[in-house]
């Protein structure tokens, strides 16, 4: 892929970004930022690649240590958001 | 076919974050944004050649481990702490992925490349950002986590030259990644960058007050975004950059609407706080002689009477973990048909929506939580409005246009309810190091105490009453 299409994909997608999460509401900012803080984890990915295909030591410890953070801040932040989320109720929901 | 793969993730982050405009869809949201990651992680197994399983296994078990934990156990008034810490390890994630591709690179020789990825301008340029960004990230990070979790000192620390430090820091990080897109197999350089960065990640955060700390942790989410897309500029990886640029984008949001709510640029926040301001003098010849002071029983008593009633929570409430009687009260309140609303600044409490998580832990319906603009016309109306360890954003000195610190900052407008209780303390400033002359109102009383044991005194007193 050539540095244009990049750097559009980037572009749009923080277009994107704005466009939907303008629309949340104030209520829901710590989830908001619990859950797309999750989705930061997705350098996930990236730590896969180097610790799951890295030839040179480094690499793979690099790769490794990155992976650990990256799970963390994956399962923790989606885990965390969970809890919160079910936590908003509202009291018909809720039997009173 | 991998390319699919990352468009469906990056289309399920997208509908997840769209779940989140709306209490009711929310869990559904976060759920189809993890079902999101879950596609990304088995397209990129699938595609890659993995040539060290045990190795993946065991870095997923343990981060899978860890993150359940602390996301299992942490209470909920923790969530602050949490959230700041979560932020860190995406950027620290960012600096060491960068640096391990930036080893398989240059390191094997020209055989060897991570993927397709070759060290051409973009990928070193990439390098140096996610390294830059990932370690301002995480360090600056850390010391939110340690303020919040009152390891660090809340204050702000302001020393003699604090500008030009960090302007100093801030050139020799930029030469340094200049450094590494010229001379990339001088891997020291790199290293060097992530030293300096997360040198300059300290001196940026350390100097911020408490207070300012919602408008932190939303800058450092951002911070988290913009370094995963950054990491995706390294690895040519798409659904990297589009999750990364949503993050990012959310973040600025978020901290454009935490600076909006205090009236303050960001730069005002990162370089010139509030907390630098002189005090002002104790504001006796304000309150002097005109604060009159309650008990319990008498506010129970004004309760008892009114027909609407309007908590507004802050700060001192989370400190004091007074929300269980507030919901106890609030039920009690309502048994009698009272009304009870909520009204929430969109910066009380050390992260933006704080208060709203603490009062939904309490199985307060999500309903009763206003925001600033749907509240304040009804302060008008409401018989008695109650402040719970909140100063700042009720303070009236907001309005005015003086050269107040706070002055243009959009409050809570308590004062036009036909009672205000104040329930704090003592007639200490808040942040903002002010006196606030809603203390000294003539429809205000003040209920002086810790803020859990005069809340469970209100709630006896009103079944007594």
């Amino acid at each position: 892929m050539d540095i244009v299409t990049i750097l559009t994909i980037f572009v749009l997608a923080i277009f994107v970004g704005f466009e939907v999460i303008t629309k949340v509401p104030p209520i829901l900012h710590t989830p908001l930022m619990s859950g797309s803080n999750a989705i930061s984890g997705i350098t996930i990915v990236g730590a896969l690649i180097a610790a799951g295909t890295g030839q040179g030591a480094m690499t793979r410890y690099l790769g490794f240590a990155a992976l650990v953070f990256a799970t963390i801040n994956v399962v923790g932040g989606f885990l965390v958001t969970h809890r919160m989320l079910s936590k908003f109720r509202k009291r018909e929901d809720t039997n009173g | 076919m991998v390319e699919l793969g990352y468009l469906l993730a990056a289309i399920l982050f997208i509908v997840g974050l769209k779940g989140l405009t709306h209490p009711r869809s929310a869990v559904r949201g976060n759920l189809i944004g993890s079902m999101g990651m879950l596609v990304a992680v088995v397209t990129v197994l699938l595609a890659q050649e993995i040539l060290n399983p045990g190795l993946i296994v065991a870095g997923v078990a343990l981060g899978s481990a860890i993150g359940a934990v602390l996301a299992l156990t942490i209470k909920m008034t923790a969530m602050p702490q949490l959230v700041g810490l979560y932020n860190g390890f995406g950027g620290i994630a960012s600096v060491l992925v960068a640096g391990a591709v930036l080893y398989q690179v240059l390191g094997i020789g020209a055989a060897a490349a991570v993927g397709t990825t070759t060290a051409d301008l973009q990928m070193l340029v990439a390098t140096s950002a996610s390294g830059l960004i990932g370690a301002v990230t995480f360090f600056g990070s850390l010391v939110a986590f340690g303020k919040l979790q009152g390891i660090v000192t809340e204050k702000p620390v302001r020393y003699r030259g604090e500008q030009i430090v960090k302007v100093l820091v801030t050139l020799v990080s930029l030469a340094l990644a200049v450094m590494v897109v010229r001379t990339p197999d001088q891997i020291e350089y790199y290293w060097a960058l992530a030293g300096v960065a997360s040198l300059l990640g300290i001196l940026l955060v350390i100097p911020i007050g408490g207070a300012d700390m919602p408008i932190v942790v939303a800058l450092l989410n951002s911070y988290s975004g913009l370094a995963a897309a950054a990491t995706g500029f390294v690895l040519t990886n798409t659904v990297l950059i589009i999750a990364g640029s949503l993050v990012g984008a959310s973040g600025i949001i978020l901290t454009n609407i935490m600076c909006k709510a205090m009236n303050r640029s960001l730069a005002n926040v990162l370089f010139g706080g509030v907390g630098a301001v002189q005090e002002s003098a104790g504001g006796d010849d304000i309150y002097e002689g005109r604060v009159k002071s309650t008990s319990a029983e008498e506010v129970a008593m004004i309760l008892k009477s009114a027909r609407s009633v309007v908590i507004v929570p802050g700060y001192g409430m989370a400190v004091a973990r007074a929300q269980t009687p507030v919901r106890i009260l609030t039920e009690a309140l309502e048994a009698d048909d009272v009304t009870v609303n909520f009204g929430i600044h969109p910066v009380a409490g050390r992260m933006p929506g704080h208060m709203n998580v603490l009062l939904a832990e309490e199985n307060i319906s999500y309903d009763k939580l206003r925001e600033m603009d749907q509240i304040n016309p009804e302060f008008a109306n409401t018989d008695v409005a109650i402040v719970l360890g909140a100063n700042d954003v009720v303070n009236p000195v907001a309005r005015e246009s003086s050269g107040s610190p706070i002055s243009g900052m959009p409050i809570l407008d308590v004062d036009k309810a036909r009672t205000v209780v104040v329930i704090k303390r003592s007639l200490s400033p808040g942040f903002a190091g002010i006196p606030n002359p809603l203390f000294a109102a003539d429809n205000t009383l003040m209920l002086f105490g810790d803020g859990k044991k005069v809340m469970d005194d209100l709630v006896s007193a009103y079944r007594d009453a």
